[in-house]
This record gives C-alpha cells, sequence and structure tokens, in this order.
C-alpha cells in the first residue's frame, strides 16, 4: 500500500495481543486501515471491541506484536510515545493536580524545550479558542468537569499534534454539556484543521460528529464508511444492530426468496392503524398486534408483534389513535431494506 | 457545660492524647524547670540550672561563661540525622518504587519482607550489626578471604558505623509512606506526561515525584526525629566515642543523675524539631494540590 499524499495515517496489519503466553487474546487483529488528512475520523464499538488499545498503538502506549503505523508515510511503531507528534485527550482528562491549568497547557511545548514566551502566548491563545480566558492560573481542582474537558483538550491542541486522539473523551460529561462539547469538538476540528481520530461506544455521537466511521467487532474493523453508508448501508447484523434501532425479520415473512437478513429502521416504515388504508408505497406490509408503545417527545415508538411471531419497532412523529393490543399493519419502505449477509 | 455530640465521641481520644503524649510532655518540662536531687529525681522547686548548664559552664571561681560545647552536640547530632535521612531518601524511594510497580499481589510480599525488622527488638537487631562490623565479623572476614584487604578495616565504632546502624533502623519508616503514596499514584498521569515528550526521567521529576511528595515528607519526618535523638546505634556501633544528643538526655537520667539538665535538654530538642516542622509544612503549603 503506498501512502498518498493526503493519507495521514496508515495503518498495516496491526495486531496487538493481551493476555498470558498461554492464553492471549487478540486486542487488535490484523487491522488495516487509512485516515486521511483533516479528518474526523470515529472508531466505534462496544467495550472491549480493541478500539481503545488501537488508539493507544497511534499514540505509542502501546507497542505493536506485529503490522508497522505510518505517520505522513514514516513508520512511527518503533517510536516511543514521546517522540510521536500525537497527543491525546484521556477519558479521565489526566490533568496534572500539583499544576495550574496554565502549566499543564504548556507541559508538552516545555518538555519540547521552547522558549518561555512562546508557550505562554500559545496557552493564552489556546485558551481563547476554547473560550477559557482568565482560567490559567487555577488549579485543575478548582474546575468544573466540562472546564476540565476543556483544558484536557487545550494541553493536547497546543502542541499542533499531526492526530489528535480522543479516547472516550466525552463520556464523563453530563448529557447537555456532551452535545454542547460535540458541537465545539467539530469546530475546533474545523477551526485548527488537525486530524481527529475519535473513540467512542456512543453511536449517536460517532453519527453526529465523524467525516468516516469504523465500526470495530473484536479487534477487526466490521465496517468503514460514512455515517450514511453505516447507518443505511450496514454490511452486517452486528454493525446494524450497533448503530441504531434496527428490525430483522426472516426474508419468507416479506415474501423474498433470498438467503439473507433482511432488516429496515423504524422510521423506514409506517404503521397503518386503519382497516383498508392504503400504504402510501407499494412495499412489503406485515400484519401484526400492537405489543407496546413508548412516547419519546418528538417521536413516538410502536413496538409490533407480527403473525409471524417476531417483535418489530415502528417509529411515527405523530402520536397515532391506536391502543395496545389493537390489530394494526406495518408497511415497510422498499427501497430503505437493508440486506446483510447471514 | 453541655456538650455536642461531635465533642463527646472526641473525648476518647483527647483523653488517650492526653495520657499518653501531653502528659509526659509537660511532665518533662516541669521537671526541667527543677532543682536537681543529686540521689536522682528532682526536687520541687524552681531553677533554671537546667537551661543555664546547657549554654554556660561555670568556671573555678562559679563565675558563668557561654559554652559551646552543648550546642556542638546538637549541631553533630543533627548533621548525622540529616544525612541518614538524606541516605533514607536516596534507598527508600527506589525501593518504595519499586515495590508500588509489581503487581498487586506480590506487594503484599515485599511488605512483609520491609517489616520484618520489627518483629524483633531495636537493640538485639544492633548488636547483630557488631558481630557484622567488628574486625573478625562478617564483612572483614569475606573481604580477606577474598583477598581483597591484608588486614581488618576499622568499621565498628565509627561515625560510618553510627550512620549505617541510623538508615539501618529507620529505613523502613522511609519505604512506607512513599510507598503508600506512589501506590496512590495515578498512573494515567505518567502515561500523559509521555504522551507530552517528557522523557523517563522529567516524568520522575515532574510527576512522580510531586505525586510521592506527602509520603516523602511524612518519610522524612518520621526518620529525622527518632534519628537526631537516638542513642542506641551511636552507643553501640559508635563506641561511645561519639557523643549525640540521644546519649547526652540519656546520660542525664541514669549516670549524670541530673534530670532537670536531661529534661532541659529535651524540651531544647522538642523546640528544635517543632520549628523544623513548622518550616516543612510552609512549605508543604506551596505544594496545592498535592498535600492538600
Amino acid at each position: 500500500m503506498i501512502a498518498l499524499m493526503s493519507d495521514r495515517l496508515v495503518i498495516q496489519s496491526v495486531t496487538k495481543f493481551f493476555g498470558s503466553a498461554q492464553n492471549p487474546v487478540r486486542a487488535v487483529d490484523d487491522l488495516s486501515l487509512t485516515v486521511k488528512e483533516n479528518e474526523f475520523f470515529t472508531l466505534l464499538g462496544p467495550s472491549g471491541c480493541g478500539k481503545t488499545t488501537l488508539l493507544r498503538l497511534v499514540a505509542g502506549l502501546e507497542s505493536c506484536d506485529s503490522g508497522c503505523i505510518l505517520l505522513d508515510g514514516a513508520d512511527i511503531a518503533p517510536l516511543p510515545a514521546n517522540k510521536r507528534p500525537v497527543n491525546t485527550v484521556f477519558q479521565s482528562y489526566a490533568l496534572f493536580p500539583h499544576m495550574t491549568v496554565a502549566e499543564n497547557i504548556g507541559f508538552g511545548m516545555r518538555m519540547q524545550g521552547k522558549d518561555p514566551a512562546d508557550i505562554e502566548k500559545a496557552a493564552n491563545e489556546v485558551l481563547d479558542l476554547m473560550r477559557m480566558q482568565g482560567f490559567g492560573a487555577r488549579y485543575p481542582s478548582e474546575l468544573s468537569g466540562g472546564q476540565q474537558q476543556r483544558v484536557a483538550l487545550a494541553r493536547a491542541l497546543v502542541n499542533r499534534p499531526k492526530i489528535l486522539l480522543l479516547d472516550e473523551s466525552l463520556s464523563a460529561l453530563d448529557y447537555k454539556l456532551r452535545k454542547e462539547m460535540q458541537i465545539e469538538l467539530k469546530r475546533l476540528q474545523r477551526e485548527t484543521e488537525i486530524t481527529f481520530i475519535f473513540v467512542t461506544h456512543d453511536q449517536e455521537e460517532a453519527l453526529s460528529m465523524s467525516d468516516r466511521i469504523a465500526v470495530m467487532e473484536r479487534g477487526r474493523i466490521g465496517q468503514l464508511g460514512t455515517p450514511q453508508e453505516i447507518y443505511h448501508r450496514p454490511v452486517s447484523r452486528y454493525v446494524a444492530d450497533f448503530i441504531g434501532i434496527c428490525n430483522f425479520v426472516s426474508a419468507g415473512s416479506l415474501g423474498l426468496a433470498e438467503d439473507v437478513h433482511i432488516g429496515f429502521r423504524p422510521e423506514d416504515a409506517t404503521l397503518l392503524v386503519r382497516d383498508g388504508q392504503k400504504p402510501e408505497t407499494d412495499g412489503p406490509v406485515l400484519g401484526g398486534r400492537l405489543h407496546a408503545l413508548s412516547y419519546h417527545g418528538a417521536v413516538t415508538y410502536y413496538q409490533v408483534t407480527l403473525d409471524s411471531g417476531e417483535t418489530v419497532t415502528v417509529a411515527d412523529h405523530e402520536k397515532l389513535p391506536v391502543n395496545v393490543d389493537d390489530r394494526v399493519r406495518v408497511a415497510v419502505l422498499p427501497d430503505m431494506l437493508i440486506r446483510c449477509a447471514p | 457545660m453541655r456538650l455536642s455530640s461531635g465533642t463527646k465521641l472526641l473525648l476518647p481520644f483527647l483523653a488517650v492524647m492526653t495520657v499518653f503524649f501531653m502528659a509526659p510532655m509537660c511532665i518533662a518540662l516541669a521537671y526541667s524547670f527543677m532543682q536537681a536531687n543529686p540521689l536522682g529525681g528532682v526536687k520541687p522547686a524552681f531553677s533554671l540550672a537546667g537551661y543555664l548548664r546547657f549554654f554556660y559552664s561555670p568556671d573555678l571561681d562559679g563565675n558563668m561563661h557561654w559554652d559551646m560545647r552543648y550546642l556542638q552536640i546538637i549541631y553533630s547530632s543533627t548533621k548525622m540525622a540529616v544525612l541518614a535521612t538524606f541516605i533514607c531518601v536516596l534507598i527508600g524511594f527506589p525501593m518504595a518504587w519499586f515495590m508500588a510497580t509489581r503487581p498487586a499481589q506480590q506487594r503484599d510480599f515485599w511488605m512483609i519482607l520491609v517489616t520484618i525488622p520489627f518483629w524483633t527488638n531495636l537493640l538485639i537487631r544492633t548488636y547483630a550489626w557488631i558481630l557484622i562490623l567488628r574486625g573478625n565479623g562478617i564483612v572483614n572476614t569475606g573481604l580477606e578471604k577474598a583477598g581483597l584487604i591484608d588486614a581488618p578495616l576499622d568499621l565498628l565504632y565509627t561515625p560510618f558505623a553510627v550512620g549505617l546502624g541510623l538508615v539501618y533502623s529507620y529505613l523502613p519508616f522511609m519505604i512506607l509512606p512513599i510507598y503508600s503514596s506512589l501506590e496512590r499514584m495515578d498512573w494515567r498521569l505518567v502515561e500523559a506526561a509521555q504522551d507530552l515528550y517528557a522523557t523517563r526521567l522529567r516524568i520522575l521529576w515532574h510527576v512522580v515525584l510531586p505525586a510521592a511528595m506527602p509520603g516523602l515528607i511524612g518519610g522524612v519526618i518520621l526518620v529525622f526525629i527518632p534519628t537526631v535523638g537516638s542513642f542506641l546505634a551511636a552507643d553501640l556501633l559508635g563506641g561511645g566515642k561519639q557523643m549525640m544528643l540521644g546519649n547526652l538526655i540519656e546520660n542525664q537520667f541514669g549516670m549524670g543523675r541530673n534530670w532537670p539538665f536531661g529534661a532541659a535538654i529535651s524540651a531544647i530538642l522538642i523546640t528544635f524539631v517543632m520549628i523544623g516542622l513548622i518550616l516543612i509544612a510552609r512549605r508543604g503549603q506551596g505544594l496545592k494540590g498535592v498535600v492538600g
């Protein structure tokens, strides 16, 4: 594989074992991927899928058992963490408790032997960028979780790394703050033009922020693509199940003769509640009984037990005139069927 | 007087503190202002003789003259204690680091090894060093057998032996507090420093050392205070050639039969240690977020 100009990071057949020699576990299993320059790239997966290990391999906090990691065409796999031009925002923030915010932010530049005046200037600039002016003299223990998060980001960004690695960086924040920081992170990535690699188990976060997503499954890549591709064209049941809600029904109950898993998203189907009501499209219509419904404000989820015994979920923006145990029909949009290998 | 329930709960603690810590100190302080009884003990009459004797000595005509000898003992004891404490840090820190970096299930084993010396009496352990250091002891015999020396080295009854004895006796008091600080250290901070271009040495200096500082300060206090007032090592391994403050105090209560003088020296030692502790505490306040 030749690294193109726009390829910032090329990971080639990287494998990492954990555990004892008798019982090795492949945390990362012969994995290859390419991250482009100025890309917001997300590693998504459940805990234990190897996404954090992969990030730590890029940071140099773990060493590869095989394979190579090319940064701008040069193999950085043999380099220790302190020699790699990448910086990490840790899940726990890992701010130095005995240093002020300004000292924390200046630490990386200080270790590189930069001029103290330059360090101060850069620290002030990055505090501005973070909208944290005037916090330089505080200690981390005097900051809220969201502010500590910003300092951790500032401490990494100030070094102008070739890649910024974010390890579940938002998961410790509460819901509202997390939404704010998602927007903030996108803004920072646009303004700094730094390549971001973001690790998360939150599929919503991944969909809303990423240019591309790699869904990881047991140390390998389940699927790599844009959020739209991952959401609408998942290649496996694993990916479809992990991203959002996906209904799977047997091909037979849709009147199809293919030997595949057929799925559809809750919003890609409509609930027909009146007898004789005509579906707007000519896709498959499945009969069943309403099992449960849950109101979520903008959307209401209807759980339907089909005549075939399978349960599917349908989403509608309106509160339909229907009660639990009523007979209903589910009309599926034919274009939106997801076909996965069994 | 009505006491709040919180104060009542504190009473047993205060009682223990009074009986075991305050009362002996107050008795010693009171004795230091009394007259000596040549048969031992004190005469219950006020006198500053104990303190005067520390700084002045009478000549044949009974005139008092400024006398530096006891101050010199303070100076040499302090020097010995500082040196011993410093060496304890040099040895204790790497040992604590070693212990704290073992897998969790192995740490208890190392803890027990460090505390084994406490299972037996300090006096016996100090005697053991005589056997090791003396002319026909293990060290000299070993070196002679190896052909490295022709005649036995003078190891016993030297300042070296005293220092060795002090370091040996008090090293665990340095290791354990540093270990407890290092064991609680957030190792993710080390990774963060690594990620931020710090070399190993700089990680040690900028991250590990500040994290170990509470334990280090605790260790320094726990080692320095007993060494500055110790008398066993100087007695047994120094051969009484080198007077330390502890020996001086011990003598006044024993053969010297001058309890007020001994008590006065103790009071002076306590004052002096207290000033040191206050200085350390002031310095500690500068280490915000670490000690706090």
